[in-house]
């Protein structure tokens, strides 16, 4: 059985990033969390001084949703798309544009809930419109080489510190 | 999720495994070109159009010495990129371990929900 807690990020092809996470509860709870404004306004990017100002939801095919996050300083920072399927505790599709995006065309995203012995797992997949769309975003932290990115960055630091 | 031009060019110099051992070897301090090559089994001209790479990420620079010319770390977009990961994954794992303290908050509004419903039931 897969331990809960641990965020593993994978690149499944060359237009796809794939985000897989377990939770300690049963898949009905678990989508109600990622699907119920009142519930998803209590932990999505919910951080550092940051709250979701609007949080819509139009959970059925053809329906809209859009979350908007506000930080500390008044800035703001939205997301919308609108669901392609909905399979009630099993699956989303929703297609996702940023309202600042830096890649080109929508996203679609795919988020699959799987309980086992009343664990969850998440995997939300993100197809980019393009390779090139998708390696604007991998070259972000996403890609499979940040374990090592991360290594070698913390080496680099840590003789820097000590020069 | 604000990836500059100058994040995109640092993650991309970063995303080759010898690359990243160049930064590594860089770290403890400036080497010439044959010094780097040295510990891969790679051409010089190999791993020149891999510190061009990193030159052009800003992530190394050529000292002076016109001779030797040897590369020295910048540690700037390093810092930079750095900063940047962090906030990204921080981002994510903080939402779930959010998420994570809810879900236990459901589960117990779920439990008290059930026996409420045993004890009515049994009325």
């Amino acid at each position: 059985m897969k331990d809960t807690g641990e965020l593993k990020i994978t690149t499944p092809s060359d237009r796809e990033i794939a985000m897989t996470r377990t939770f300690d509860a049963p898949r009905r709870l678990v989508y109600d969390a990622w699907t119920k404004p009142e519930l998803l306004k209590r932990w999505l990017g919910v951080r550092g001084g940051w709250s979701m100002a609007v949080c819509e939801v139009d959970l059925k095919v053809g329906g809209r949703y859009r979350y908007v996050w506000r930080g500390p300083t008044g800035k703001e920072m939205g997301i919308g798309g609108v669901f392609r399927e909905v399979v009630p505790g099993e699956r989303l599709v929703a297609t996702e544009k940023f309202d600042d995006a830096w890649y080109e065309g929508d996203a679609v995203d795919t988020t699959v809930f799987v309980e086992e012995g009343g664990r969850t797992t998440v995997t939300t997949t993100v197809l980019y419109s393009s390779k090139e769309a998708r390696d604007g975003v991998l070259q972000s932290p996403m890609e499979s080489g940040v374990a090592e990115s991360y290594d070698v960055l913390d080496e680099v630091l840590v003789s820097l510190r000590a020069a | 999720m604000y990836a500059t031009r100058r994040l995109d060019a640092t993650f991309a110099a970063l995303a080759d495994p010898t690359r990243r051992a160049i930064l590594a070897r860089l770290a403890s301090g400036e080497a010439s070109v044959t010094a780097l090559a040295e510990p891969f089994e790679m051409s010089q001209p190999a791993i020149s159009k891999h510190l061009k790479v990193l030159e052009a990420a800003g992530l190394i620079s050529s000292g002076r010495d016109a001779q030797r010319r040897p590369r020295k770390l910048e540690a700037r977009p390093l810092a930079e990129a750095n900063e940047w990961l962090e906030r990204y994954r921080e981002y994510w794992e903080e939402s779930f371990q959010r998420l994570d303290a809810l879900l236990e908050e459901l589960k117990t509004a779920d439990r008290k929900r059930k026996r409420s419903k045993r004890k009515g039931a049994r009325r």
